[in-house]
């Protein structure tokens, strides 16, 4: 008689491998440099894809069930949250000016995140990092579309958001995030991942979400903040994926260190120079602050990333030369931010507002070396000129740099009292940079950063009015022509908090809830 | 150096000046009035006259500053590309050696700003 032997289940690992490694084969009728073509040219050399070690054993029909699970449950807070009209209990309606931030400026990059790990996963010869890519472009779909339907009930009532990414694509500072991540996916796949899966993912990303997170958390938007916690877990995954790719590049040849090297530098500047937007929410557009950027700088990159780089020198990594510049501007990134958004009210998708004596106090007592000194006198002479009905609108366009098109604001580093100017004459034409390292990534690529769209310059090409404007006739209007291209409204979704429909309604609906009327 | 590329990689920048409908750029910055956030961007055309800019433009780009109406143009020092630099008023953007996407800043001596703050 036969035994009947029950079937074997796979184990954990034999599962993995059977259901991420073992789905793949060597062509026989056709060259690998065909199927791989974007392999070579970026002078990467990989002699051995199967050295890639898995950082975490997630095989794809596990993947969906956690993420099925998560899904239900961030939902179902979201849904509670709606329907107590939730949005009624954050600090106050400044805050909301963060959500606008967030959606049109980070949401959209998430999107571009999951076309950029989709490409690069398409990419890599090896299996491994195939499937890990897929996973992390999934995710970061997912993240785009979760945190539009968090952002989404806001929208029902607070201007700014209607047409988020519209905006993203044309709106002067948007570009600055934009045009990073276009930078990144536009790049080889591999520089790609030392770009986002590495200097952006591990290095940079806990002064993006934990701040906008603890940021929701602290004023009371329990949409956002569930969002953050339901990504948690992947943010995790990405970024161990992120170091496993630097490990596993700089371990495969030695002529790759100085080409990561590089990218790791340029990387960090550009990536930091997007969380110059972090750094005034977190300063100046939180009601309820959390820490200062300073702060936040000094915990999560001077000592986290100070111990990654010493992990990464038995590689032959050093840290970025960029981050003594950066330890020279924590004092002063925040208020040059602030006052630069201040003076541009009038072109944005959010408000923005002078801080109150209070607030004017704490940011004192964390910047004591700097903000008395250098910005609380125009600061103080804003606020008492607004007071006066004469509020201070900048309606001239700024000189941006032509790296990360933020406009040339920035000090030189060590004199806060100076603009920083830095140029480069690259065959027929002049460019201009904000500071020696954005000059440093044109240097090294000038053909790419010719082509920038910069938003400035295209205004005064003619390109950013609605399709049949006329700028020649009498009393043609830049600013409200520029306004309507962005869908945005004049006096709804700009200018000063103090006095726009979302402070009149935010007070009067709030006052409904807790007051009888 | 040059860009990693799969193929030649010619494009063609997306700034020259004949893309400004006659106009070049120009920057100009106020040194120590950080108030105003960064340098402008100007469309002007090669043939305006320099003094035009002193008289017809900067008022309503800086005439909100206290500072502004203080300033002595005959005592103000100018940088061009960062170095000293005399423009002719009388003369042209052209004429004074301007081209597209020059940058050109200005100091007014003795006027530092909002309670000397450079503000």
């Amino acid at each position: 008689m036969d035994m009947q032997v029950a079937k074997k289940k796979l184990g954990l690992k034999e599962r993995y491998a059977v259901m991420t490694r073992g789905l793949d084969w060597t062509p026989s009728y056709q060259k690998m440099e065909d199927i791989y073509p974007y392999m070579a040219y970026e002078g990467i050399k990989i002699h051995d894809w199967d050295k890639w070690e898995d950082p975490f054993r997630l095989t794809m029909d596990a993947y969906w069930k956690y993420q099925s699970e998560k899904e239900r449950k961030l939902y179902s807070v979201l849904d509670a949250y709606i329907q107590s009209n939730g949005h009624l209990n954050v600090t106050d309606a400044r805050y909301l000016n963060t959500v606008k931030l967030f959606v049109s400026g980070i949401s959209p990059l998430e999107y571009v995140a999951h076309r950029g790990f989709a490409h690069a996963g398409r990419q890599f010869p090896g299996p491994g990092p195939r499937v890990a890519c897929l996973m992390q472009s999934l995710d970061e779909i997912r993240h785009a579309q979760t945190q539009i339907h968090a952002v989404s009930n806001y929208n029902k009532y607070y201007n700014g958001m209607h047409d988020f990414h519209h905006a993203h694509d044309r709106v002067w500072f948007l570009s600055v995030p934009k045009s990073f991540f276009d930078d990144a996916i536009t790049a080889g796949p591999f520089e790609f991942m030392v770009a986002i899966g590495f200097s952006f993912e591990y290095v940079l990303t806990n002064l993006l979400f934990v701040p906008f997170v603890s940021g929701a958390a602290y004023n009371g938007d329990m949409g956002t903040m569930t969002f953050g916690f339901s990504a948690q877990s992947d943010e995790a995954r990405h970024m161990t994926l992120g170091l496993e790719v630097i490990k596993f590049i700089l371990q495969q040849d030695p002529a790759n260190v100085p080409i990561v090297q590089r990218w790791i530098d340029k990387w960090t500047w550009r990536g930091y120079r997007v969380l110059t937007l972090v750094a005034m929410m977190m300063d100046y557009m939180l009601p309820k602050r959390t820490m200062s950027w300073k702060e936040a700088w000094e915990v999560y990159f001077e000592q986290n990333g100070g111990a990654l780089f010493k992990d990464l020198a038995r590689y032959g990594i050093t840290i970025p030369k960029c981050t003594e510049h950066i330890a020279l501007e924590k004092d002063h990134l925040s208020h040059q931010a602030w006052g630069t958004f201040y003076n541009y009210a009038a072109a944005t998708n959010f408000h923005t507002w002078m801080p109150d004596a209070d607030e004017m106090e704490w940011l004192s007592a964390k910047y004591p070396e700097s903000y008395d000194k250098y910005y609380r006198p125009r600061m103080e002479f804003w606020r008492e000129e607004a007071a006066k009905g004469n509020r201070f609108y900048n309606k001239t366009l700024p000189m941006l740099c032509q790296t990360c098109q933020i406009p040339l604001v920035f000090t030189e580093p060590g004199d806060p009292t100076k603009i920083c100017y830095r140029e480069v004459d690259y065959k027929e034409d002049k460019y201009h940079f904000c500071s020696d390292h954005c000059k440093k990534i044109f240097e090294d690529e000038p053909e790419k950063y010719v082509q920038a769209w910069m938003p400035v310059h295209q205004i005064y090409q003619g390109n950013c009015f609605p399709e049949g404007t006329d700028p020649t006739v009498e009393g043609f209007d830049p600013l409200a022509a520029v306004m309507k291209y962005y869908h945005l409204e004049f006096g709804r979704d700009n200018l000063d908090f103090e006095g726009s429909e979302d402070q009149k309604n935010f007070a009067e609906w709030r006052g409904q809830a807790t007051k009888n009327a | 150096m040059a860009v990693a590329a799969v193929k030649e990689y010619n494009f063609p920048p997306a700034d020259t000046v004949d893309k400004f409908h006659g106009a070049q750029l120009l920057y100009i910055g106020w040194e120590d009035h950080l108030m105003f956030c960064a340098p402008f961007a100007f469309p002007f055309p090669p043939t305006m006259r320099f003094g035009d800019i002193l008289v017809g433009v900067l008022p309503g780009v800086y005439g909100y500053h206290p500072d502004f109406a203080q300033i002595d143009w005959a005592k103000a020092e100018w940088f061009k590309s960062g170095k000293p630099w005399q423009p002719d008023v009388e003369k042209s953007l052209a004429e004074n050696g301007l081209k597209h996407k020059d940058v050109i800043r200005f100091r007014t001596p003795g006027l530092t700003g909002i309670k000397g703050s450079c503000s």
